[in-house]
């Protein structure tokens, strides 16, 4: 069948919703069956973790295109297959959606109380929705499962979140399905055209370039609302601040990177001309995030809601990597997502962490933090500056990679992109200083208990691959090299296309403009 | 593979203080890291006297892959050439010594202090992969490294909001020089499709005529390298503009201070300029600009200096105006002089701010000079070295500035660009200001009646010995350092010392025209900071009331020198307050009220909208049937006219 020779993806996929049944039929004393809940939700997503390892260590980098293929017809008649697959773009999105999910349910062991066998029955529910997103291989599958993630993620902020929750998890809701809805035409109309829901097919479909800029402005509506761009980013700061702090985690951690993994799946290889057009919209868009949230940013007095902007600054500097169309910027694109899923994420629990004591995310109610608790001191610490970008953690490999290849389309972009780079350590530094540094001085934080173990646990893997990442990046960029080259050169071919019939078309200038330009951008 | 050692060995130390230093207690931490310090110190000189005599061929030694997109790649390799050999000889030792001290120094500490000395081997670390880097990325780390670490360490007494503050400025202003290096560094990629330094300085010829578009001209590309480059370096070496941070790094403790002004850090830049001289070489418009730069701040923190009454920002801005000095050179085309200049300074600025800490010490904490005076009785040895690191910034011979400050101006007129010629006049006047506030430190400091009170001036003593013998290590440094390095680093064989570390470009010959340089212009600095001292003695010794005098007189010139020219200020007003109240104004009014007033008004008029709907439903069927009659006559005229 495939490379492990079982339908690996589908078991990853489904496995947590087998879970999520075996959750739903305990039965019991409340506490009795919260105790089991927990324990089965911990259990089925370790599991689910370990058989990920197993396509991390099966997977053959060296390849370009799809594996661990699974086809099996579905409505045949239409097209239409359950059709699931890996490449090197997705692959190591099903591995971070598999590790958040157990460390969120570690994180939720004591900070939720209520409902307990419902929260870990939605959550197992969410990671069946998002490990089947990044395998989809088929777009009504693909749409079936990115819509799906909205529903376990709206009960987790309406449920368990905060006082505002009613309003956030509306406004998450409503957000992201307007731009949905109109991905789902775009997705007819491709489907219309090309007669096949085969996204592996449709990678390789030439669509008219009029019929490109409308497709391309559809899915622009969905996936911009996803990642979040400006201006269509407020729902994630109000959708952090009353999520639970797990529901933060897999919102910055995962669901954030669903964006720019529709743009890599869908917008740039297959609308390939559309992408180039629109290239400096987003470019602008980008760029006015970065300076723009960073400075939100730093005025802001609720923990959450800071590093919720912050997390929109980061997305920018992805949604410009993707659309330098070369290698860097992709790569640069790719890490950056994958270090902003564990540093983000890591920085959410952070919060978590002194919320739990002391039920309050007030930067001005802390403060000399460092004489109490100096393991978490360090923690925070070690986010903080990854964060920030510092070299030898993971935030600075995308960033950089992100600023090498935006600088290969111009220089005022990666400068421009770049002053993250100074904003970021603006905001965060002082965020840290209000909260950690300084003197003690409130009375209730006089007997604030540093990190028990069950938070080191937490905090442990993330810290370990924060550095891996930073030291040693290789081993994560191996995986989608091939897969991300591949994707260059035929953008590259695609764009040449183009040019050469403009240049027959009696347009001798154009041919002369794009390709020099091409060239320089690609390797 | 004892100059991976010699690189590595504080990463060790540091990481051990680091995590297990509550574990194992102050006493196991400070061994550690300073036996660490020791290693990287015994096998940084022995690599050093191995490619210098041993005749020990250049190499790349390879660690580990780091980083490859495409065809971007990026190992982990040092380079070991002269240039790093020397300062990794450099920086290990005065490193070193700077940790030995701290021992004394942190004695009277209430908390542990593991946590100090393994941010002082980390920031040693950085450093020492900044110098030994063999990419440009890989310098970048170093170069980050030793902006956390600095961080670090002057918010080390992170219950002062003052040192907090001095942190996140520090951090903060480097990163703005950063972000500019960084973008230089991704320019070089675009450019040589490499960002090794071998690949890079081997495809040089073919490049030099290479133009890059900027507002809308085109420019020479290495030009546009060059300035992005030394904007990076502004802000690591404090130049005028980015300095703002280093007169408050003194928030940190004193070893600190002298780690960040000697060994590490501030000199980062000047060693870029160095490193990538076979760059700037094609870069006049880049090179004016820096030795411009460079004589502004000397001259410039050299008046700042001669006012200020802390004994460590007298010292900062010192620093600050030397490494103008350094710039000058480097702009004048004589890396290989900014080079001598930067290790000369090394050992007498960490001389000099060890012995300031040493008075600090003495003076329990005081560091107003305005509450010192009559300290010479009292702590003799801190005197003498104090005397030994003045002499060798004021540059008197034979004293180690004597050599490099001199070879610093004759460089720079013997280049005889107007850009050098103005870093000359500029240099001499500083070489002046210099020796002026120099003495003024020293008789405020040693001489005259004691102004502190009784009690203080009662418990003033010598420092332990941890303390006096790396003063006395650096006072010999700072004696002899100038006249037994001078032949290798600058004399008629320089290029089978540098072996070709340093670029030079084919019609470069400042190095051999610095001596055909008339004798008065030799002789300018040493006669100016000889005058300078003269001043000093009348206005502090003789003529006490001088000062206060002239002060009086010309108050708004004193304010503005006193006030650091109003740079704080300024940025204060133009950056720091603006960009609080932009972001207030983009958060409560672009954020809250138009970006989501947009869904939010949608919703209020849906809702509204479906209000009015719902009233129509009133339940009366007399009105239901009166409208159905309307509808219903409505159709037959429709009907009726479109027939």
């Amino acid at each position: 069948m495939n490379q492990a020779g079982f339908p690996l993806l589908s078991l990853i996929t489904w496995l947590p919703l087998l879970g999520g049944a075996v959750i739903l039929s305990l039965r019991g004393d409340e506490d009795v069956i919260a105790a089991n809940a927990r324990w089965a939700a911990l259990w089925t997503s370790l599991i689910v973790f370990a058989l990920s390892l197993l396509l991390w260590s099966e997977f053959d980098s060296s390849e370009a295109g799809f594996q661990f293929v699974e086809n099996v017809p579905w409505l045949p008649e239409f097209g239409v297959g359950y059709r699931m697959g890996v490449d090197g773009i997705s692959v190591l999105f099903v591995l971070l959606s598999t590790l958040l999910t157990p460390i969120c349910i570690l994180a939720s062991w004591e900070a939720v109380r209520k409902n307990v066998r419902e929260y870990m029955l939605v959550f197992l529910v969410l990671e069946t929705m998002m490990v089947g997103t990044f395998c989809a291989l088929d777009f009504v599958v693909f749409y079936m499962f990115f819509e799906g993630v909205l529903i376990p993620m709206y009960l987790i902020i309406g449920i368990w979140g905060g006082p505002r929750r009613v309003y956030s998890a509306f406004k998450f809701f409503l957000y992201t399905l307007a731009g949905s809805v109109l991905m789902l035409l775009a997705l007819l109309a491709m489907w219309h055209s090309a007669g096949t829901a085969d996204i592996s097919v449709l990678l390789h479909t030439q669509f008219p370039t009029n019929m490109q800029y409308w497709l391309f402005l559809a899915f622009l509506a969905s996936f911009a609302v996803k990642v979040p761009m400006w201006p269509v980013h407020t729902w994630l700061p109000d959708a952090h601040v009353e999520a639970p702090t797990a529901g933060s985690v897999i919102l910055a951690g995962v669901l954030l990177k669903m964006g720019a993994y529709g743009f890599l799946r869908f917008s740039v290889p297959m609308l390939p001309q559309a992408s180039a057009y629109f290239a400096p919209l987003i470019y602008a868009l980008s760029v006015v995030a970065v300076i723009y949230t960073s400075l939100v940013a730093l005025a802001q007095t609720d923990m959450k809601k800071l590093i919720a902007y912050s997390s929109v600054a980061h997305m920018a500097v992805v949604t410009i990597g993707i659309f330098t169309f070369n290698i860097q910027g992709i790569d640069g694109a790719l890490f950056q997502m994958l270090s902003h899923g564990i540093v983000s994420g890591a920085l959410f629990l952070c919060v978590g962490v002194i919320y739990d004591r002391m039920h309050t995310r007030e930067i001005a109610r802390y403060g000399g933090l460092a004489e109490r608790m100096p393991a978490y001191a360090v923690t925070f610490m070690l986010f903080t500056l990854a964060s920030i970008g510092l070299p030898g953690t993971a935030g600075f490999v995308g960033e950089v990679l992100v600023l090498f290849g935006s600088f290969k389309v111009n220089f005022w972009l990666s400068l421009l992109g770049g002053s993250g780079m100074i904003l970021g350590a603006c905001y965060m530094l002082y965020l840290y200083r209000r909260v950690i540094f300084g003197r003690l001085t409130r009375a209730d934080l006089q007997s604030i208990l540093d990190l028990s173990p069950r938070e080191i646990a937490l905090f442990a893997p993330l810290v370990l691959l924060t550095l891996w990442m930073g030291v040693y990046p290789s081993s994560f960029t191996h995986f989608f090299e091939n897969s991300v080259s591949a994707m260059v050169v035929q953008h590259r071919a695609a764009i040449e296309g183009t040019s050469r019939a403009a240049a027959r078309a009696s347009f001798p200038l154009a041919s002369r403009m794009v390709v020099p330009v091409a060239q320089n951008v690609v390797h | 593979m004892i100059y991976a050692v010699a690189v590595l060995a504080p990463l060790f130390g540091s990481t051990i203080a680091g995590l297990l230093g509550r574990a194992i207690g102050d006493r196991a931490a400070m061994a550690i890291t300073i036996l660490c310090m020791i290693l990287a110190t015994i096998c940084g000189e022995t690599a050093f006297i191995q490619l210098v005599w041993g005749g020990a061929p250049s190499s790349e030694i390879r660690l580990a892959d780091w980083l490859s997109a495409g065809s971007f790649h990026v190992s982990w390799t040092l380079r070991y050439d002269t240039l790093s050999a020397v300062m990794v000889a450099m920086v290990t030792f005065v490193a070193t010594l700077i940790h030995i001290y701290s021992i004394g120094y942190m004695a009277h500490e209430h908390k542990p202090v593991a946590r100090f000395f393994s941010y002082l081997s980390l920031f040693s670390f950085a450093m020492l992969m900044l110098v030994t880097a063999n990419n440009l990325l890989q310098l970048f780390f170093g170069w980050e490294g030793v902006g956390l670490a600095s961080y670090l360490l002057i918010g080390y007494w992170y219950e002062k909001p003052s040192a907090c503050a001095a942190a996140i400025k520090a951090f903060v202003v480097n990163r703005i020089g950063d972000l500019f290096f960084a973008v230089g560094i991704a320019m070089i990629f675009f450019l040589f499709g490499s960002i090794s330094f071998s690949t890079i300085f081997a495809a040089v010829p073919q490049h030099i005529n290479d133009t890059y578009a900027l507002f809308g001209t085109n420019d020479r590309a290495f030009e546009v390298i060059g300035i992005l480059l030394f904007i990076g370096a502004t802000g690591k070496s404090a130049q005028i503009g980015l300095h703002v941070w280093l007169p408050d790094a003194m928030e940190g403790p004193t070893p600190v201070s002298a780690l960040i002004h000697a060994a590490t850090m501030v000199t980062a830049g000047v060693f870029l300029m160095a490193r990538i001289s076979p760059i700037l070489e094609y870069a006049p418009i880049a090179l004016g600009v820096i030795t411009v730069i460079g004589g502004t701040t000397a001259l410039f923190a050299a008046t700042v200096g001669c006012v200020q009454n802390d004994i460590k920002r007298v010292i900062a801005y010192s620093t600050c105006s030397q490494l103008g000095y350094m710039f000058v050179a480097a702009g004048a085309g004589a890396y290989q002089v900014s080079i001598f200049h930067l290790i000369t300074h090394a050992f007498f600025k960490a001389l000099l701010f060890l012995s300031a800490g040493s008075v600090i010490h003495a003076m329990s904490d005081e560091q107003d000079m305005r509450r010192m005076g009559g300290l010479w009785k009292k702590i003799p040895l801190t005197y003498t070295v104090m005397w030994v690191g003045s002499l060798a910034l004021a540059g008197i011979f034979p004293f180690a500035g004597y050599y490099s400050k001199d070879a610093i101006l004759e460089a720079a007129f013997a280049n005889g660009s107007p850009s050098a010629i103005y870093g000359f006049v500029c240099g001499v006047l500083a070489a002046f200001l210099t020796a002026f506030y120099s003495w003024r430190l020293l008789l405020m400091t040693f001489h005259g009646k004691p102004r502190a009170d009784r009690d203080v001036m009662a418990h003033v003593h010598e420092s332990p010995v941890v303390m006096t013998l790396p003063l006395i290590v650096l006072a010999i440094g700072a004696l002899i350092a100038g006249f037994s390095l001078r032949e290798l680093f600058i004399g008629a064989d320089w290029h089978t010392f540098w072996r070709g570390s340093i670029g030079n470009a084919a019609g470069n010959h400042v190095l051999a025209r610095m001596e055909d340089i008339p004798a008065w212009a030799a002789l300018a600095p040493s006669v100016f900071g000889l005058l300078g001292i003269a001043l000093a003695y009348y206005m502090y010794m003789f003529a006490t009331d001088l000062p206060g005098r002239l002060a009086a007189r010309f108050a708004p010139l004193y304010r503005f020198v006193l006030n650091k020219w109003y740079f704080d200020e300024l940025y204060d007003l133009v950056f720091v307050r603006p960009a609080f109240a932009i972001a207030r104004l983009l958060w409560q009014v672009g954020d809250a009220t138009i970006i989501d007033g947009v869904p939010n008004g949608i919703a209020t008029l849906a809702e509204d909208f479906s209000g009015q709907a719902v009233k129509l439903q009133t339940g009366s069927i007399a009105v239901y049937a009166f409208s159905m009659l309307i509808g219903v006559v409505l159709l037959i005229a429709i009907f009726l006219i479109f027939r």
